[in-house]
Order: structure tokens, then sequence, then C-alpha cells
């Protein structure tokens, strides 16, 4: 189980002049301070941590959310930003003595450019509603996180959200170009610009991942790209991982890099399967989603050579969409993934560890192990061209015993991600879910190198508290006076 | 100067350093010398001789290199295994060394052509190593290409030209070398309807790798008669012959346009690439400007009025100018790259310029505040490349 900091018992005894100060600031509109109404707020996607906070503010401008920090670093209240709340690690869990900032009032686009391709957004918009508002003059925003639909841009901005299709357009760092960021002190800082490249240090480059650490991103401005002329998807399935992962690297070795590459296990498939009908090979231990971009006759000869190439690692099956209705429903059953897990558990734990490719055989092996120890059952889903693996661990939730072991069985997931040269986490964040393990990638020195950049933004370690750097062992404490600061 | 060969010698450099007070100069090959302000310094400390390629994994489209490895041999290992760095670093012709190292180039985050389409040096950074101020190594990111674990170093640090630390390692994102490049030629456009013509290209479905806009000047340089707008495809040899050719339809309009095949193509880009086309005199500065890519031709044309030229790369987002290492030149460089609400680089002058004007624009206050405190935090005796960026 996770450990919250204790509360600060002098923020709880101010609660009532918190709640007035929060008012006056926002004029009688958008603060939540009554029980019921905070009930929403108490979770995120990681839903088996609860907490109620001190009180919700919802901003409708960059300027109240200034001043809301101001008063909150003025009376040393902690802060916890909130973005759709459908982070997957914890990241916008609140704690007892914090006013949570959610940001889905501020959900205007403000400006879109198509001769200089930048779209201005706030924080407040979701993912798809950037696509969706540039779409039909035919362009796109890159990252496509599952979430899409309801994540907001405010959390990828904190999360540095991928997606299935970061192998060739990357991830959010590598989309925006400016970010208005309010500082803890209230402080409104602009970062980049509309412009590529940025003069001096790359702000935008540490803002982004940051996990509300650093301050609240208010107003985004992204790139938006023009789409392709189309883009059509493929299904391969195998008898064995192996050889699917070795088709994935012979794919890879021709020269051509696939707009997407996604790899599933026999449990992931069937999973799907039932819950899409997307006409997946039932009899596949693997299967790969391949999918290409560009003019017909391009994404013929593409997947004329992909197929080729599968084709020497006798696949079971080999399908190629004939039609953007054929590639919608290959990708409705990946896309549903986690609701299909959903139906056949009550509760599931999405890991999402990153690996080098090569490592997939033995890491699928070793797992297949863990659940056999832990009797718990899983499904590998895997973005194979980055490598990025996201294991759905089952267990239900209202069993402490299989949620205890669901947890302790993610970790080991976890270490052995570490273990064969890749990370805890490619896309999902740190959150309080992945908090404990950072010491099993960083040695402390790291960490407090990283800590220091925090105590550079964030002096009284007041935002986000608790969330991505372990606690100091013993003391359930997260603020600076437990933590050995920059000299 | 003090050049290590192992990360312990940077170490033990550092820590002596500190001890003394005696601020270091940090460098690979020193082929940036002359870039941005000015230092006074008791001590070099380069990375020339920890070179070599730790880790190639193409399949995994990786590579890891110590980073005194110089740019060439990284290339040259790359090309084995039929890739290349996706932002295609430059290596100027204004540079002081004959080759420069994977340290300093993503020390610099410098980036060509294709940096307007596939990202800079510093978005395909997926790891590195380095030892800090404080004389201790710290590690970010890894070797996969997917990581937000923790806060991401790897992006400080790159550009932070050797402030906060000596990175001894970088890991890269690589990608495979498209099998033919070809590029659209217009003739003779004046900057304001080449850098629409280039937004054509660049808001096309067509994958355009490169856009850049020569003035008649610039163009002669690289051995054309006029002005030239120019758009890269780089792909598999039918996709490159089908996108130009809607490439051309779509600039038809512009006026007539001319196609380059792939030897001719290379060369071009490499020459834009390495600032080739700039008409350099000795005791020349030179200037690089990032502005949204519509405001590029205005930056130029300031530029121009006060005797300086140059062209435009990244679709116009890019400007590079040239001429007399004077104040005034200067104050209309910032100028222009201001009014574009764009950021400029005193990249290269003469010691007097880098002695009296900022390299780099200042940050506002409550920025320059943090800016402070990150570096200190990184470096707190103040001796890495001290005032390299900032002045304070």
């Amino acid at each position: 189980m996770i450990t919250l900091p204790k509360p600060k018992p002098d923020v709880l005894a101010r609660r009532d002049a918190v709640h007035e100060g929060l008012r006056a600031i926002m004029q009688d509109r958008g603060v939540i301070t009554d029980a019921t109404k905070l009930k929403p707020y108490e979770t995120d996607g990681l839903s088996a941590y609860r907490q109620m906070p001190l009180a919700v503010v919802l901003p409708e401008t960059t300027e109240q959310v200034a001043a809301v920090l101001r008063f909150c670093h003025q009376n040393g209240v902690r802060v916890v930003p909130r973005g759709a709340g459908t982070s997957l690690a914890g990241g916008a869990l609140p704690l007892e003595d914090a006013v949570v900032i959610g940001m889905m009032r501020m959900n205007q686009i403000v400006e879109v450019n198509y001769r200089d391709r930048y779209a201005v957004v706030q924080a407040g918009v979701t993912n798809l509603g950037i696509t969706k508002a540039v779409e039909a003059d035919g362009f796109f925003y890159a990252p496509d996180p599952s979430s899409q639909l309801a994540c907001m841009i405010g959390g990828n901005i904190g999360m540095n959200s991928g997606g299935a299709h970061c192998l060739k357009y990357g991830v959010t760092a590598n989309n925006v170009l400016g970010i208005k960021l309010v500082t803890i002190e209230g402080e409104i800082l602009e970062l980049g610009g509309t412009h590529l490249d940025t003069a001096g240090y790359d702000w935008l480059g540490i803002v982004v991942g940051s996990e509300g650490q650093l301050g609240i991103a208010t107003e985004i401005t992204v790139r938006i790209l023009r789409a392709p002329e189309g883009t059509r998807a493929m299904l391969a399935a195998f008898d064995g991982n192996e050889v699917a992962g070795a088709c994935v690297d012979a794919i890879i070795a021709s020269g051509i890099i696939p707009v997407a590459l996604e790899f599933m296990d026999r449990p992931a498939i069937h999973a799907c399967e039932a819950f899409a009908h997307a006409g997946y090979p039932l009899d596949a231990e693997a299967m790969l989603i391949i999918e290409v971009e560009g003019s017909v006759a391009e994404q013929d000869w593409l997947l004329g050579q992909i197929k080729e190439i599968c084709a020497r690692f006798n696949p079971i099956s080999l399908k190629v969409s004939q039609s953007a209705e054929e590639s919608a429903a290959i990708w409705k059953g990946r896309k549903g993934a986690f609701g299909a897990v959903g139906r056949i558990s009550p509760d599931y734990l999405c890991m999402d560890g990153t690996i080098p490719t090569s490592t997939l055989p033995l890491v699928l092996r070793r797992i297949g192990e863990m659940s056999v120890q832990y009797g718990l059952q899983v499904a590998n889903i895997f973005h194979a061209g980055d490598g990025n693996l996201h294991p759905l661990i089952m267990f239900d939730a209202n069993d402490p015993t299989s949620m205890h072991k669901a947890e302790a069985f993610g970790a080991d997931v976890l270490r052995l991600c570490v273990e064969v040269g890749g990370c805890l986490t490619g896309e999902h964040g740190v959150g309080v879910e992945k908090r404990d393990l950072m010491s099993v990638q960083f040695t402390e020195i790291e960490l407090e190198a990283q800590r220091r950049v925090k105590s550079a933004f964030d002096p009284e370690w007041l935002l986000n508290t608790a969330k991505v750097f372990p606690l100091q062992a013993g003391t359930a404490s997260a603020g600076p006076d437990a933590l050995p600061h920059a000299a | 100067m003090i050049a290590p060969d192992d990360e312990a010698g940077f170490a033990a450099a550092i820590n002596a350093a500190v001890a003394d007070r005696a601020p270091l100069s940090i460098e690979g090959l020193g082929s940036k010398a002359g870039f941005l302000r000015e230092m006074q310094t008791a001590e070099t400390l380069s990375t020339r001789n920890h070179a070599g390629i730790s880790l190639y994994a193409p399949q995994e489209l990786i590579i890891s290199a110590r980073t005194g490895t110089t740019l060439a041999a990284l290339e040259a290992k790359l090309a084995e295994g039929g890739q290349h760095l996706i932002a295609e670093p430059p290596h100027y012709a204004f540079l002081d060394a004959a080759d420069q190292t994977i340290g300093g180039v993503v020390a610099a985050n410098l980036s060509g052509p294709r940096r307007v389409a596939w990202g800079a040096m510093r978005d395909h950074l997926m790891g590195m190593r380095a030892v800090t101020g404080r004389g201790e190594v710290v590690r970010s990111g890894g070797r996969v290409l997917k990581n937000v674990t923790g806060l991401d170093l790897c992006k400080l640090f790159a550009g932070s030209y050797g402030t906060l630390g000596v990175m001894t390692e970088v890991t890269l994102k690589v990608l495979p070398k498209p099998q033919a490049t070809g590029t659209v030629v217009l003739y003779g456009l004046t900057p304001e309807v080449a850098s629409r013509a280039l937004a054509v290209a660049l808001g096309s479905p067509f994958s355009v790798s490169g856009a850049a806009f020569l003035p008649q000047e610039a163009a002669m340089a690289v051995g054309y008669e006029r002005a030239i707008t120019i758009a890269r495809i780089e792909d598999f040899a039918d996709s490159v012959t089908y996108r130009v050719g809607q490439l051309g339809a779509l600039w038809a309009k512009f006026g007539a346009v001319e196609t380059l095949e792939t030897a001719q193509s290379v060369a071009l880009w490499r020459a834009v690439r390495d600032a080739e086309p700039l008409p350099i005199q000795p005791g020349d500065a030179v200037w690089r400007v990032s502005v949204r890519p519509s405001r590029g031709a205005a930056v130029l044309g300031a530029g121009h009025g006060a005797g300086l030229f140059g062209y435009l790369d990244w679709g116009g987002g890019l400007a590079f100018l040239t001429g007399p290492a004077t104040m005034a030149a200067h104050e209309v460089v910032v100028g222009a790259a201001r009014r574009a609400k764009g950021d400029w680089w005193l990249l290269r002058a003469p010691p007097e310029l880098r002695r009296s004007v900022d390299a780099v624009p200042h940050e506002a206050p409550a920025l320059a505040a943090i800016r402070q405190r990150v570096v200190a935090s990184f470096d707190p005796a103040g001796i890495l490349n001290p005032g390299r960026l900032f002045a304070a």
C-alpha cells in the first residue's frame, strides 16, 4: 500500500478560512467544499486509492489559477492539479490537506493557425478535442493516448503522454511549442512560443512530464500536422511470442517504420475479441497490428513488403484490411483493450514499463511465471515499435489479499523491466503508484538531482506533494523539511 | 587541457576545480569555442579522449556513445546499419575545428533541415550520463524509446552548453536512412512568396522533410543563379517519385518547378544544413533566429536593410544571418526576432562583440530566478562554462 504524507494540522485547523479565501478569489464561482460534491474528485484512474481533498477549485482563467496558487503559497496549503482525472498512476489523487485545482472549465481553443501549423488551447481541452477542431481542414494533433476522448491536454503535459502512433510522431514533448505555466508563487511564465527552437534552457522539456511538480500549465501551444493521404492496418498472427518478436525486428531492419506496430498476447487477443468482435484469430499465441500511411498505392506497396516479411515467420494468418472500415474494426479491439479486460475481471492494474524490444520473449516468459506464482491472470499489450509494455493484471479489489498480490505482481514486473535495461513507466507517469519504486531505477544521487530541480520551482514542496518522489523512509513526510536540499 | 578517458577522470577534474574555485571551459574538440558569450576560465576540460560507441541496436533504433565520439565516427557506424541521426545535425562551415563530438552537438542542441518535420537533437536524446558540478554521476532517461520516469533531465542538458554538467554518454534514437531523396525547386521568388510556398509544402500530406529559401546571393554560393525555394521528400524510391510529382503540382501556381534527383538533392541539403550559403567575411558575426515560419521573411528583410545577408530553413522558421559584428547589427537582429516573438542566438562572433552583448534573449525576472536556482543546483560553485549562456 502507498503511504500518503501526514496532513498539516495547522492547515486542517484553518479549513474554514481556506474555504473563505478561495471563495473570495473565485467570487463564489467554482469552489467546492461540500462533502457530497467533493466525492467525484476523491480518486482518478487509479481508483483503488481514494482521499477526499480540503477543497476543489475550478478556475476559468490563467489569472484565477495564479491567484489561487498565490493564496495557497502564502497560506502553506498543498495543491493537487487535475485534468480529466484519467491518470492510471494516481497523478491526481488528492491529499486531505490539499486544494485540488481542476482545469476542466478552461476548455477553450484560443487560436488555430494553419499557415504556421500550431494551435493554442487551454489546459482543459481534451486530447481528441484538438484533432476534432482541425480535422475538417485535414490536420491532426499527433499524440493519441487510449484515453484521448476524455483526457485533457493539461494532463498530457503533466504525464508526457504517448499513444499508439508515437513511433512515427513522437510523444507530447515532441509536439509542444509553448506553455503558459503558473508557478506556486502565482507567477505566470511564458515558456517557448510558436517557434521550433527556444534559446537558453529547455524549460518546455523539463515541464512536460513533470507530473504537476513544477507548476500548472494553463495554456498550451501544440504543433498540428497535416494528416497523411490515408492509413491502413493489417493483422499478423503467430504461434509464439518469440517468432512475433522476431518479425517486429525484421520489419524495422527492412527500413520500414510503420506508423503503429502493436503486439497482443493470447489472453489479450481473447479478451479483446470477445469485446469487439474484430475478427482476431483465437488460435494465435501472439498478434501484431501494423499500420502504414500514404496514398493507396504507397499503402499497397508497404503492406506488400510487410506481408512478405511476416511470411518468413510462419504466420498462422495474415489479414490486410481492404477498407477504412476494416482498419477501424482492427483498431476497435486494441483501443477497447482496457474495457475488454474490465469485462472479464472485476478490477485490473495496467502496468506501463518499457523494455528493449529484443528482451520481449524473456520478459513475457517471466511475466507468465509470475502469473502462476501469484495466481492472477495477466494480458499483455505492447507498443512493439518502441518497447512500451502494458501488462493488465486482473484482480478483485474487494478482496484485500487479491489486491495486495496484484500490487506485488505489478512491482515485480516493473523491477523486471528495469533489470532488462528498461524503465518503470513509458507513458503513464510515476504518480503515487510507482513512487516507491523510483529507487529501483535511480540512485539516491540521481533522485536528489531531480528533487533539487523541483525545489527550484517549488521550494516549499506544495505542488502535487507525495507523487513521483519516494517519501523519506519512516517519516511519511514529503515536505522540504524532510529533504536535504541544495546547498 | 584535461582530457580524461573515463568518467572518474571527469569527476576528479571537476572536484579539483571546485576545491580551487577555478572555472572550467567544457568542450569536445573546441569546434564551437567561438559560440555565444566569452568566458574567463582557468582550465579546459575536454571529452575528446572519452570516445567510443557503447551500444548499437539497429532493430531497436538506439545508439549509445561516449560523448567524445566524433560525429563522423558515429555517422559511419550508423551507415553500417543503414541508419542515420534523425535531426540531421549540422556541420557548420564556420566551426573552429574539422569535426565535432556528439556530446557537443547534443549540448548545443543543433539540428539540421529535417528538424522541421522530425524533431531536434533534444527530441531524440533518449538517455544520458553526466558528471555534474558537484562531481556526481547522474543518469537520466535510458536506452528505450519511451520513458517518462522522473523529471526529464536529458531535455535540460540538451542545449545547456555544458553549464550543468559534463555529459559522458548519450543515447540517441535513430532511424533508417531513406532509400531516395527528391527536391522540388521554385526559382526567383521573393521571401514573402517563398514563405507562402513553403507553408503549402509543409501543410501538404506528402511528408516534406526539408523546406528552405535561399535568396539570390545565398543561392549563388551553392551554384544557383537565382533565388531558390526548395522542398525535400525522403522515403522509398517510388514514394519519392510520386510525392515529388504531387508537390510539384501543388507548387505550379507559384511558377515553373524543377525537380532534383537523389545525388543533387543530398548535396544541396547538406549545404543548407551546414550554412554554406552564408557569405561570411573574416571578422563577421553569425546569428541564428527561430520564429514562427511566416515571420522568417520579415527577419530576413530587416537584416537585409542593415547590410546582413542570410537564408531561411525550417519553412521560414529558422533564419541564418551574417554580416559585420557590430552592436548596431546585433540590435537589428534582436529587434527583428523580438517583433516576430521568436528567439535568437549570437552564434559566432569576434571576442569584442561576444564580450559586450547578450548571446541569447534574457528571460523574464521570475523565470531568470528559477533558472539561477536550477543552474546552481547542478553547479553550486559556478565552475562549469560560467557565463557561456547568460552573464548572470
